[in-house]
């Protein structure tokens, strides 16, 4: 009944659709690690308005479903004359949702700097610039590695969520040969496999990078 | 007060640390309540006290780590006041050590005394290198330069801290309870640093519980109590003929 031999014949499709899966999750990591580094600087600013524009934006995202975002820029963006194609959307609306909850975990880890740290920093002449580049964020990074990969590892599977806006990725193309094969199940557990196999190796290089930066503290 | 207003005209250019009528409040507790003290050039100033005395704080306003909430201090010449640039000068200035150290986990020792001349002091890479190996070596930290400090025990931590504060080469060093986190057999080798800094005529403010650094090595004895000056002399007079009875049962208590 079920006939994975069929998925074979598709295999290639497959494979390529997963590069455009890995890609589309890394440029918006990439985007959401910038964002979420702004932000969380804005929010710790004591600027009040930069504070502010920081808590509304996370505010925002976090209380909004993603597809609804997607949708925005992705249709709505063109209403008002910005066509960004359906790729860059993807990027940019699930950057930019990642972006709100990587603040949340840079805030996080800067907290966790001893504020001693700072001080004897103050204390050799350092400007804020200075001890945010050189001393706190360096070290808040190191603590917030472990959230940041399972973000990375959300991202894997979110941007299955950019199918809805006809990028050709793994969820999308996976979608496609189904239904026109009529070999549901033996598609989508392919494609979960590939998802599974993409979040696992990931994981495996997170630990050893947490792993490699816990030893040069040692 | 007037009398050493005064003074401090007169040995103005001796006198490197001048702090008048210094107050300062967290909220609605007044933790300085009105310090008069003057520092001359090399002298060590040990300062004594139980705890909660503002010992730390007065300390910790020396370098401009808490704002001030009333009187004045300057530093060799320069008054602090709340402009920006004269703060990092005044830092510059002021070396300062702390009980827990606060080194730099993520640096190595020599990229630990580097980093301020280097960010600071705008020297090259290669001349922050030379600075760093010349300090670690006083310190006899050699061979430890390129471990993290975690590896280290905490009285080589300390002095790493101690190499890295006179890395920027200040005028005045200020020394929170180095050696109050240690465990005893280490406190002797950070004694030690800090004995050779006073040889070498460094100004010193020393905030300690170790009686016999105070007896050996300052040439003052600052108690205070309650956020005041409560005695101060020399450390033969101060510690072993003490005026006040708060010091003398200080005294008794941490014998
Ligand atoms: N940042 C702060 N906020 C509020 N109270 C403080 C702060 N720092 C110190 N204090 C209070 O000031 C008093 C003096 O503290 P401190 O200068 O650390 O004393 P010492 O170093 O002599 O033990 C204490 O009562 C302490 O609780
Ligand atoms: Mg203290």
């Amino acid at each position: 009944m079920l006939d994975f031999s069929l998925v074979s014949d598709f295999i290639g499709f497959l494979l390529e659709a997963s590069v455009v899966t890995i890609e589309l999750s890394l440029f918006a990591i990439v985007l959401g690690l910038i964002l979420g580094l702004i932000a969380a600087l804005m929010k710790i600013s004591n600027i009040k308005p930069l504070m502010w524009l920081a808590d509304f934006y996370i505010w925002v995202i976090r209380g909004t479903p993603i597809l609804v975002q997607i949708f925005l820029v992705y249709y709505g963006l063109p209403q008002v004359g910005i066509e960004l194609g359906a790729f860059s959307s993807s990027v940019i609306a699930l950057g930019v949702n990642a972006g709100a909850y990587i603040a949340e975990i840079y805030r996080g880890g800067i907290m966790s700097v001893p504020k001693g740290q700072t001080e004897a920093a103050e204390s050799l002449g350092m400007t804020y610039t200075t001890i945010m580049r050189r001393i706190v964020l360096p070290q808040a990074f190191r603590v917030s590695i472990p959230a940041l990969g399972n973000q990375a590892i959300s991202m894997l599977k979110d941007s299955s969520i950019a199918s809805l806006v006809t990028v050709s990725e793994l969820m999308m193309v996976s979608q496609r040969f189904a239904a026109t094969n009529y070999a549901f199940i033996e598609f989508y557990i392919t494609a979960a496999a590939l998802y599974l196999l993409m979040t696992t190796f990931l994981s495996y290089f997170l630990k050893k990078l947490e792993f490699r930066m816990s030893q040069s503290e040692r | 007060m007037s009398n050493r207003a005064v003074e401090a005209k007169r040995d103005n250019n001796q006198s490197i640390i001048v702090v008048k009528d210094l107050h300062k409040s967290f909220g609605n507790l007044e933790v300085l309540k009105g310090i008069d003290l003057i520092v001359n050039r090399g002298e060590v100033v040990s300062l004594i006290g139980a705890s909660g005395s503002g010992k730390s704080t007065l300390l910790r306003c020396l370098n401009r780590l808490e704002t001030i909430s009333g009187g004045a201090i300057t530093i060799d010449g320069i008054p602090l006041n709340e402009s920006l640039k004269h703060v990092s000068q005044f830092r510059r200035e002021v070396g300062m050590v702390f009980q827990q150290f606060n080194l730099f986990p993520h640096m190595t020792v020599l990229e630990n005394v580097m980093e301020a001349p280097i960010q600071v002091n705008k020297v090259t890479k290669d001349e922050a290198r030379k600075i760093a190996v010349n300090l670690l070596e006083k310190v006899g930290l050699s061979e430890k330069q390129d471990v993290y400090p975690r590896k280290l025990s905490g009285g080589q931590q300390q002095r790493v801290a101690i190499a890295r504060a006179l890395a920027m080469n200040p005028k005045i060093m200020l020394f929170d309870e180095p050696t109050s986190a240690l465990d005893p057999e280490l406190v002797g080798e950070v004694l030690q640093v800090m004995k050779q800094l006073a040889k070498e005529g460094m100004t010193m403010v020393v905030v300690t519980h170790e009686m016999q650094f105070a007896r050996e090595v300052a040439d003052r004895v600052i108690f205070m109590h309650n956020g005041l000056i409560e005695e101060q002399g020399n450390p033969q007079e101060v510690l072993v003929n003490p005026n006040s009875e708060r010091l003398k049962s200080f005294l008794r208590m941490i014998k």
